[in-house]
């Protein structure tokens, strides 16, 4: 059985280890936060906070308190805020250890494509683009195929790129690849798949 | 010299000209100078560049000036929240200037610091990066971006004294600091205006030399995503 959102996001949560500070992107990398465990992890919005809560009780939601993906939020006790300049100061600067982030293409090179479709409504960039040139470890979590069944993970990118060679992991419902020299390597099938389906439903390079 | 105004209109009052290039504090609708906003619309000033992390919404914040149609261009990381915007985008009538959203950041804090340009890797090999220098630091890649220089900011913060020290609240400082620091003259809203000595001058988030005006106001401070957890999940 391919894993679904959550368990895509449970083995994402896999990545990350005591002490890291990381970025979460919107989409199945939010629920990462639901599998940390005891695991002590910062998360950073790059709006401007590290040490981001969880969603508030009702009511008492807070205008001046809100996350990248603009959704109210809560403080921690560990939170500290900040301007946008010293957020990807610290995003460009190498100091979080982590992004993971959704994708609509990845290619064999590390090559990453997730902010635009031409001829379709183009929303902007946001952080991405810093995100994935500033940060420790791009680890790239979404769907091995398009709604057409079509692989997201290609020999080159069709879309135009977020960044060049960035993408370190890609977990996708089928299982774990690394992007590493020549091509992508499996490095965990997600239970009941098997390599040789991961192979079938790839179009880059599986070496 | 007397910082504090009256009203928006009054602090913006002898600074505004057709063409100007604006930067705009704020993310999403989250600390967004709103009533400068507003004085803005009122004025009537057009043909405006304005930098900003994002555009408003419908009928709220930078959309306001949108449906005016006062911006000739808009410089800015993501505007997926507006309708109009996109309308007026594809038909042709408003430019659009993309930037990741910490070279814009970085960008308004490189004018405020009297840096003209700067390099980064953040969009090396990308679209971002066409037409502009590249250059090879111990052997990678980097981008030439320039800082921006603006005519005024636009910034809201929560409190200030009368001297012009701000104080930010929560994640609301979030673009208000480098846009307050890229403009010739910089009018800030606040929620209070305190006397001078009431603010710890160790807290103090941006210093008052980078503050020409200053105004109170009551702010509607709207939420975009409200989300929220049951109180039995707590």
């Amino acid at each position: 059985m391919p894993w679904d959102r959550n368990q895509m996001a449970e083995r994402a949560a896999q990545e990350l280890e005591d002490g890291m500070y990381v970025n979460l992107g919107i989409g199945i990398p939010t629920l990462v936060a639901n599998y940390v465990g005891d695991k002590d992890i910062t998360l950073q919005s790059e709006n401007g906070m590290l040490g981001m809560g969880p969603f508030p009780i009702e009511g008492e939601e807070d205008p001046d308190l809100i996350n990248a993906g603009k959704q109210t939020i809560t403080e921690l006790a560990r939170t500290s805020y900040f301007d946008s300049a010293t957020s990807f100061g610290m995003i460009r600067g190498g100091k979080i250890a982590a992004a993971i982030l959704g994708a609509m293409e990845v290619a064999e090179n590390g090559d990453l494509a997730n902010w635009m479709i031409p001829g379709k409504l183009v929303k902007g960039m946001g952080g991405a683009m810093d995100l994935v040139a500033g940060v420790g470890r791009v680890v790239v979590v979404m769907d091995h195929q398009n709604k057409h069944g079509d692989s997201k993970l290609l020999k080159q990118c069709t879309l135009p790129l977020t960044g060049t060679g960035v993408v370190d992991r890609i977990i996708t419902n089928l299982g774990v690849l690394d992007v590493v020299d020549g091509g992508l390597k499996i490095v965990e099938c997600a239970d009941g798949v098997t390599e040789d389906e991961i192979r079938a439903a790839t179009e880059a390079t599986v070496v | 010299m007397k910082k504090v105004y009256g009203s928006a209109s009054e602090a913006l009052d002898g600074l505004l000209h057709d063409g100007m290039l604006i930067a705009a504090g704020g993310f999403g609708l989250c600390g967004i100078p709103e009533l400068l906003i507003d004085a803005l619309v009122e004025s009537g000033v057009k043909d405006l560049t304005v930098a900003s992390n994002n555009a408003g919404v419908d009928g709220f914040g930078l959309g306001k000036l949108l449906e005016t149609r006062q911006i000739r261009k808009m410089m800015s990381s993501y505007v997926g929240e507006n309708a109009e915007f996109m309308r007026q985008y594809l038909s042709g009538e408003l430019e659009l200037e993309f930037n990741p959203q910490g070279t814009l950041a970085e960008r308004m804090r490189a004018g405020g610091a009297g840096i003209p340009g700067f390099y980064t890797k953040t969009g090396v090999g990308t679209q971002i990066a066409e037409g502009k220098e590249v250059k090879q630091f111990r052997g990678e890649d980097y981008i030439l971006e320039e800082g921006i220089f603006a005519d005024i900011s636009i910034v809201k913060a929560w409190k200030a004294d009368d001297t012009g020290n701000l104080v930010f609240r929560k994640t609301a400082r979030n673009f208000n600091p480098p846009a307050a620091m890229c403009g010739k003259v910089c009018i800030v809203e606040v929620e209070e205006i305190v006397e001078r000595g009431a603010l710890d001058p160790d807290h103090i988030h941006l210093p008052g030399i980078y503050v020409h005006r200053i105004i109170q106001g009551q702010h509607e401070k709207r939420i975009e995503q409200r989300t929220v957890r049951k109180r039995e999940e707590a």
